[in-house]
C-alpha cells in the first residue's frame, strides 16, 4: 500500500504533498473556531469529487455533469445501509462505495458510446433520475425533507462526535485521494488517459482499450464522489436531496475548471477557491452594499468566476505557474528554447 | 507473412472494400495506390481491426486475426501509423514514445518490456534514427514541425517492435522537402525485417521506394505487381503518375 501511494510521486508533488499534510495536521491547534474546520472540512470533501472529475474530465478528455449522482448514492448508501439494513456504518461507506463504482460502470457502458455534448447530456439525465429516485422512493431515504440520524463513524471504539474529529477524518481520506490519483496521472495508465484524450485514434492503433478505460475512470471517479458522499452523511448526521442536485454537479465542474483540469493539485486547489470565494461573498457583499441579499452575492460570483476564466483560461494552478515560468523565462532570456522549427 | 484473403469491408451499406486478395513478407516494402476513396485507407483499418473485415480471412504467419479486436491485433506485433500522424499533441515526445511500447509494457507484446532500463535503451534506438526527437525529448509532440511529428508517429509505432507496420499517407500535408526525406526513412525500415504495408496518394514516390505495388480501384484491386513494372505501366502512368498517355 506505502508503495501504491508513494513510489511515483515525484520529489516537487512529494514535498508539495507533506507540506499540505503537515499543514493540515497542524492547523486546528491554532484555529479555534468550528466554522472555520467546518469550512475545511467541507474543502476535504469537494476535494475528493472534484479530484475524480478531473481524472474523468482533464485526463481521459470524457466530461460529467452528474458526478452529484455518485455523491447521493455514497451518501444515501451510508444513511440507509447503516440504519435500515444494519451495517456498521464503515461498511456501508464502502458499500457505498462499491454501489457507486459499480452503477457507473453499467451506466458507462451505455453512455460512453456517446462524445462530447451529448454525453453531457446523457450525464446530467443521470443526475436527474437520481434527484426523483431521492425524492419519490419516501420509505427509503425521507422523500424530500430528507434522512435524519446517519450514524457517527467510529475508530477503535471511540466514537467521532465533534467537528474537528470529523476534519482529521475527513482531510485523511481527501489526502489518500490525493496521493492515489497522483500516482495513477504519473504511470503508465496516467500516460494511457492522457494518450486517449489527445487522440481517441492513435490510443487504439497502439493497442489501449480505450473503451475499458474510460469506464474504468468512471467508476474510479464515482467511488471518491461516494467516498465524499458517505463521509459528508456521517459528518452532518443529516441529508436531503437538495444536496444532489445538478447544482451540486454543475459546482464541481466550476472547482475542475476554475482549478485546472489534468492537474490534480488544480483539483484540490479549485474546491478551496470556490468554496472561499462563496463564503467571503457572503460577509464581504454586505460590509460593501449594505441591505444586499443572495442575488448579489451571485452576480459578484459570476464575475469573478468570468475573471478567473479571461485571465486565467487554463485554471488557477496552471495559470499561475505558467505566469510564473514566463516571469522567470523574461528574466533570463539567454535560457529561453527556441521554438521548435 | 501477412495473408489477405477475399477480404470485404462495409460501411453500413457501402461497400469499401470488395473481394481484396494480397500477400506481403518480411522484409518488403508494399504500395498501396489508388484514388480517393479507393478503399486504401479502410484496408489498413481493415487488418489493424479498427473497421472489421465482413468476410474474408486475414491470416499473420498462419494465424487468424481477422475478426480480433484491435488490441489483440496490436499485441501480435501490427501496428498503425494512422493517417494525419496523430501524435500526442498534449504529451511530450519521449511520453508519445514510451506509448508506443505500452502493449509491451503490459507483458503482452513482444518482447515484453520489464523494467526501465529495457524502455530507455528501445527509446534511445528510436532516437539514433531520428536524432532530431532526441533534441525534442521534453517538447510537447504538438509543437513540433510536420515533418518532425511524421518521424514520432513512425519512432512511436516502431517502438511496439511490429511484425506488420501500417503507413497511412506518411506524406500528406509535407513540404516536398520533408516528403523526400520521410520516403528515405521508409526505406530505412527495410532492414528491420518488418512487412511494411504503405498507403500514399503520392504515387511516383511510394512506387520508387516501395518492392511490389496494388491498385485500387472502388475497393476491388485491379492490378498488381513488381513496383518498377507499375510504375512504368502506361496506364498508370496516365491515371496516377500524371503523364499524358500518347
Amino acid at each position: 500500500m506505502k508503495r501504491l501511494l508513494i513510489a511515483r510521486l515525484g520529489s516537487p508533488n512529494l514535498i508539495a504533498f507533506l507540506i499540505m499534510a503537515l499543514g493540515l495536521a497542524a492547523a486546528p491547534v491554532f484555529i479555534d473556531n468550528n466554522y472555520i474546520i467546518t469550512v475545511l472540512t467541507i474543502i476535504a470533501l469537494f476535494t475528493m469529487l472534484t479530484i475524480g472529475l478531473s481524472l474523468l474530465m482533464g485526463y481521459a478528455g470524457q466530461i460529467s455533469l452528474g458526478q452529484a449522482t455518485f455523491f447521493g448514492i455514497g451518501a444515501y448508501s451510508m444513511a440507509i445501509f447503516s440504519t435500515r439494513l444494519g451495517l456498521s456504518p464503515w461498511l456501508s461507506l464502502l458499500a457505498g462505495m462499491i454501489l457507486a463504482g459499480g452503477v457507473a460502470y453499467l451506466l458507462g457502458m451505455l453512455i460512453f458510446r456517446l462524445h462530447g455534448h451529448y454525453l453531457a447530456m446523457a450525464t446530467l439525465g443521470m443526475n436527474i433520475i437520481l434527484y426523483l429516485i431521492l425524492t419519490q422512493q419516501v420509505d427509503w431515504t425521507g422523500g424530500p425533507s430528507g434522512f435524519r440520524g446517519v450514524p457517527d463513524l467510529s475508530i477503535g471504539g471511540m466514537t467521532l462526535s465533534t467537528d474537528t474529529h470529523y476534519y482529521y477524518l475527513i482531510w485523511f481520506f481527501a489526502l489518500i485521494t490525493i496521493a492515489l490519483s497522483l500516482n495513477i496521472v504519473n504511470s503508465r495508465v496516467g500516460r494511457a488517459m492522457r494518450a486517449l484524450h489527445s487522440s481517441e485514434i492513435a490510443a487504439e492503433t497502439l493497442g489501449i482499450d480505450t473503451g475499458r478505460f474510460k469506464l474504468q475512470v468512471f467508476a474510479l471517479s464515482a467511488a471518491y464522489s461516494a467516498l465524499a458522499g458517505g463521509l459528508y452523511a456521517s459528518f452532518l448526521g443529516f441529508i436531503s436531496p437538495s444536496s444532489f442536485t445538478i447544482n451540486a454537479s454543475i459546482k464541481i465542474v466550476l472547482m475542475a475548471v476554475v482549478g485546472g483540469l489534468s492537474s490534480i493539485w488544480g483539483a484540490t486547489f479549485g474546491a478551496a477557491a470556490i468554496l472561499v470565494i462563496e463564503q467571503w461573498l457572503r460577509t464581504a457583499i454586505k460590509s460593501l452594499v449594505p441591505g444586499a441579499s443572495g442575488e448579489q452575492e451571485i452576480i459578484a460570483f459570476g464575475l469573478i468566476l468570468m475573471l478567473i476564466m479571461i485571465f486565467m483560461p487554463e485554471g488557477l494552478v496552471t495559470g499561475a505557474g505558467k505566469a510564473l515560468r514566463a516571469r522567470i523565462a523574461r528574466r533570463k532570456p539567454e535560457r529561453a528554447q527556441p521554438a521548435g522549427g | 507473412m501477412l495473408e489477405i484473403k477475399n477480404v470485404s469491408t462495409s460501411y453500413g451499406h457501402v461497400e469499401a472494400l470488395r473481394g481484396v486478395s494480397m500477400a506481403a513478407h518480411p522484409g518488403e516494402i508494399v504500395s498501396l495506390i489508388g484514388a480517393n476513396g479507393a478503399g486504401k485507407t479502410t484496408l489498413l483499418n481493415t487488418i489493424s481491426g479498427m473497421t472489421p473485415a465482413r468476410s474474408g480471412q486475414i491470416l499473420l504467419n498462419g494465424v487468424e486475426i481477422t475478426r480480433l479486436s484491435p488490441e489483440k491485433i496490436v499485441n501480435l506485433g501490427v501496428c498503425q501509423v494512422p493517417e494525419r500522424r496523430q501524435v500526442f499533441a498534449t504529451l511530450s515526445v519521449r511520453d508519445n514514445l514510451t506509448l508506443g511500447a505500452y502493449t509491451r509494457m503490459r507483458g503482452r507484446g513482444e518482447p515484453p518490456i520489464k523494467d526501465r532500463k529495457t524502455l530507455h535503451l528501445d527509446i534511445e534506438t528510436i532516437y539514433a534514427m531520428f536524432p532530431i526527437l532526441k533534441q525534442r525529448e521534453k517538447q510537447l509532440a504538438g509543437t513540433l514541425s510536420g515533418g518532425e511529428q511524421q518521424m514520432l508517429a513512425i519512432g512511436r509505432s516502431l517502438m511496439g517492435r511490429p511484425k506488420v507496420l501500417l503507413l497511412d499517407e506518411p506524406s500528406l500535408g509535407l513540404a516536398p522537402l520533408i516528403v523526400r526525406d520521410i520516403f528515405e526513412i521508409i526505406n530505412c525500415l527495410r532492414e528491420i525485417d518488418t512487412i511494411i504495408l504503405l498507403v500514399e496518394q503520392n504515387a511516383r514516390a511510394a512506387l520508387r521506394v516501395a518492392d511490389r505495388g496494388y491498385v485500387l480501384e472502388t475497393g476491388r484491386i485491379v492490378m498488381a505487381g513488381p513496383a518498377a513494372d507499375l510504375a512504368a505501366d502506361p496506364a498508370i502512368q496516365q491515371a496516377y503518375l500524371g503523364k499524358q498517355g500518347r
